[in-house]
């Protein structure tokens, strides 16, 4: 179990191996509910870096393959923009 | 799956799983069905506010007891909701806008909201980041028990407490017909089989003129689509959310930090098209800066787009139709349905078990679109 606090899955959130197993467990078994009970792919990295785990947890914890439709769409900005440069007219 | 049911709620959003515990704790046996997953609609792509200044009474009064229980919601579900009032603070651009919010603000002060009207050296008192000559404003109106909580969180508590009363939700599981007879509702079926029922709560948002027209009803709702985004988290810096009629914006710093905001677009209109534009980037970042200037240094992270369902007079349709017996509307929420969902499932349940009736309720009926001339909601932003 001391594993499992220490193994971070998102590091935007903060959020650790356990933390994504007691949600799965208590009911968030919809990879989208999972994402806004816990926020994963909510912060800079836009779930580049822990959707494909949360994925592979959730399809291991509920032995589900999770169908590709139901990953979040990639919208803009790919990359944080300030919102002076968003603001500013300049090409 | 059930058979039978006393209540088919149609729509796993904020007010349908809020309809949920308050029916399954009067004790009647509920099925929902939400074709995706919960929060999967509007509620979960709205700009989480609690707003009690309107310039309709029927509002002011459902969004004020909507407030009220919104406060002990997380004690009361047991769940965290994350509620914070920091106000709303409402901006007045010119001498028209202020006659009538003073006007507003009086009916407002009647049922009991507490609101005061700043002048511009008092908006800084309220929130120091915003640059009042930058917003052009001769005034504001702000409610300090206003505010903000977690959609997500609220549906999700509402649903957990609704299953520990015995309420059978359905997620990935699409309504495909209504039966009636002799206008009465008999049954609804799904993708996963039918259920035997005498009473159907439509509450689909923006899919809810489908869900009507099963049932052979008419609706004059329409998708409004909308934009929102979201910045990288910072520091604590204001407490409220910042409105503007003239400018169309809102904008508030959630609990995590990051400031969420939304603004219409020239080119905005109906339909279910749901990828962002450049043009609300533009549009937006310019006019949160002009509010703001010291975001300009902030990075934007994530940008969405949600549907507003929109009536003609920008008013929820609500309570059973004359048409069929047993077809309940909880729909047409404009883009408010958060805000007003706990009192609206509150009458919406009395009314389904002990039919007891409410002056709200009928003036908000689907028949005031019959020829009447109407009262519209003119404090409608985003």
């Amino acid at each position: 179990m001391g594993e499992k606090k220490k193994t971070i899955v998102c590091r935007c959130e903060d959020l650790t191996l356990e933390d994504v197993e007691q949600a799965i467990d208590e009911g968030y078994t919809d990879l989208q509910e999972l994402r806004k009970k816990l926020r994963i792919g909510m912060g800079p990295c836009q779930g580049r870096v822990c959707i494909p785990i949360v994925m592979k947890i959730l399809e291991r914890k509920t032995g589900k393959k999770i169908p590709k439709k139901s990953l979040h769409t990639s919208r803009p900005p790919i990359v944080p923009v300030s919102l002076g440069s968003l603001a500013s007219d300049e090409k | 799956m059930n058979k039978k049911a006393d209540v088919v709620i149609i729509g796993g959003g904020v007010t349908g799983c809020s309809l949920a515990y308050n029916l399954s704790k009067k004790g009647l046996d509920v099925s929902l069905f939400e074709k995706s997953y919960l929060s999967s609609g509007a509620t979960g792509c709205c700009g989480a506010g609690l707003r009690q200044q309107w310039s309709t009474h029927e509002n002011a009064e459902l969004a004020k007891k909507s407030v009220e229980i919104f406060e002990k919601l997380s004690k009361t579900l047991n769940y965290d909701i994350e509620l914070r009032q920091g106000g709303y603070l409402i901006a007045i651009h010119d001498e028209e806008e202020m006659k009538q919010a003073e006007k507003n603000v009086e009916m407002q002060r009647s049922l009991g909201i507490k609101v005061d009207i700043l002048t511009p050296e008092n908006i800084n008192d309220v929130a120091s980041i915003l640059d009042v000559k930058g917003m052009d404003v001769v005034g504001a109106t702000f409610c300090a028990s206003d505010g903000h909580a977690n959609p997500f969180k609220t549906t999700f508590a509402y649903a957990n407490a609704a299953k520990k009363q015995g309420a059978n939700i359905f997620t990935q599981t699409e309504v495909t017909g209504i039966k009636t007879d002799k206008n009465q509702i008999k049954e609804v079926m799904t993708t996963k089989g039918s259920v035997k029922t005498n009473v159907v709560v439509n509450a689909a948002g923006v899919w809810s003129k489908d869900i009507a027209k099963m049932a052979g009803i008419k609706t004059p709702n329409v998708p409004l689509r909308k934009e929102i985004m979201a910045t990288e988290r910072i520091k604590l810096l204001f407490e409220a959310m910042v409105i503007s009629f003239k400018d169309g914006i809102y904008f508030s710093q959630q609990d995590e930090g990051q400031i969420v905001g939304g603004i219409p677009i020239p080119e905005q209109k109906s339909g279910f098209k749901t990828m962002p534009t450049f043009s609300f980037l533009n549009h937006m970042s310019k006019t949160l800066t002009r509010y703001a200037p010291v975001l300009k240094h902030v990075n934007m992270l994530r940008h969405w787009t949600g549907f507003y369902d929109v009536t003609p007079d920008s008013r929820p349709i609500l309570g059973e139709t004359k048409q069929v017996k047993g077809f309940i509307h909880c729909h047409g929420f404009s883009g408010h349905g958060f805000m007003l969902s706990p009192m609206v499932a509150k009458l919406l349940s009395d009314y389904i078990s002990e039919g007891k009736t409410n002056t709200v309720l009928d003036s908000l009926n689907l028949d005031r679109f019959k020829g009447k001339k109407l009262t519209g909601e003119t404090y409608v932003v985003g």
